[in-house]
């Protein structure tokens, strides 16, 4: 008798899909911004939601179960950065940026939309995530601070700094562009 | 007037304290034509933000179809019993073989036992038997 009220109905595939479908470029794009790479977002994307599926029985547990995959991808990333920095890849990936210098790679970074992505690349994991929850996905300052695990207040002030630091190497870049 | 509100909602968003909504109307107002020239650095930063909204993920998820826990559960189950039922099956007959064994070993022991009672007692007949015919010679 007790055992019935804890049971879960199992979803279908394509119920999990419907759940899944209104966050999943969300957690693409998150991978890319952490990964910078698209392939290993795709990757990365495609493993989470897997992993998602995998443990479906309880998915309808969460209350939220978009924030739960933003956090799973987060987690997910990171960890993969490290551990290809344990294995010295990141000489490699660094290597892999600085071999797009291709004529069309360098008529688009000339692009000064495109300078945008390249900054961010540059900024530190936190302020990475905050300006990309924020100002690409547009999550409050609470959903941000549950899914970084810091104070709201730690999250504005990260946003600032990733804010004005971006403006700042715009600035820079725009004066090298015209000089 | 309208350019008035953008400086200050500019301003606020870089101490990162415009709301959601606020940060839309930017988005908005750097996506029309007519940006005012000293705002015009400001363009690429909001632009870039739409423009990385849009990015989808287009792989396709191969989803196995699930195998539920407890299905995995009961396949398990019906195996050990499976398992339970043909060892101990052949547990059974062999304790049931010793048993029947051991019973015998008992009977025959019995049997035994009685059978040499009964070859004392054909000892005394036999002694009879001789004293009889010693006795019906002597006549």
């Amino acid at each position: 008798m007790v055992y019935t009220t804890t049971e879960q109905p199992i979803m279908t595939q394509s119920e999990f899909l419907n759940v899944v479908m209104p966050f999943k470029d969300k957690l693409y794009r998150l991978s890319k911004r952490l990964l910078t790479s698209a392939e290993e977002a795709e990757d990365a994307t495609q493993e989470i939601l897997m992993k998602l599926w995998s443990k479906n029985d309880n998915i309808a547990n969460y209350k939220n179960v978009e924030a739960f995959a933003m956090t799973m991808t987060k987690n997910f990333c990171l960890d993969r950065l490290k551990s290809k920095q344990s294995n010295n890849l990141k000489l490699v990936h660094s290597n892999y940026e600085d071999g797009n210098t291709s004529l069309q790679k360098q008529l688009e970074a000339r692009d000064s939309v495109s300078w945008v992505e390249k900054i961010m690349e540059d900024l530190p994991e936190q302020q990475k995530l905050v300006l990309q929850l924020r100002d690409v996905e547009e999550y409050d300052f609470n959903e941000i601070a549950d899914l970084l695990e810091m104070q709201p207040t730690a999250v504005r002030v990260a946003l600032s700094r990733a804010r004005k630091i971006v403006r700042e190497k715009l600035m820079q870049k725009h004066s090298y562009g015209i000089g | 007037m309208e350019l008035d509100r953008i400086e200050k909602l500019l301003e606020k968003y870089f101490e990162a304290t415009t709301t959601v909504v606020e940060e839309e109307q930017l988005r908005d107002y750097f996506s029309q034509d007519s940006v005012a020239p000293h705002l015009e650095q400001y363009t690429p930063m909001f632009t870039y933000f739409s423009i990385a909204k849009d990015e989808r993920f287009t792989k396709q998820v191969p989803l196995k179809p699930r195998v539920s826990y407890h299905k995995w559960i009961s396949i398990a189950a019906v195996a050990v019993m499976a398992f339970g039922i043909y060892f101990g099956n052949d547990y059974r007959q062999q304790k049931e073989a010793e048993f029947a064994y051991n019973e015998t070993k008992k009977a025959l022991n019995l049997l035994a036992q009685n059978l040499e009672r009964g070859t004392e007692k054909v000892a005394y007949l036999n002694e009879f038997e001789q004293t009889k015919q010693k006795i019906y010679n002597n006549n």
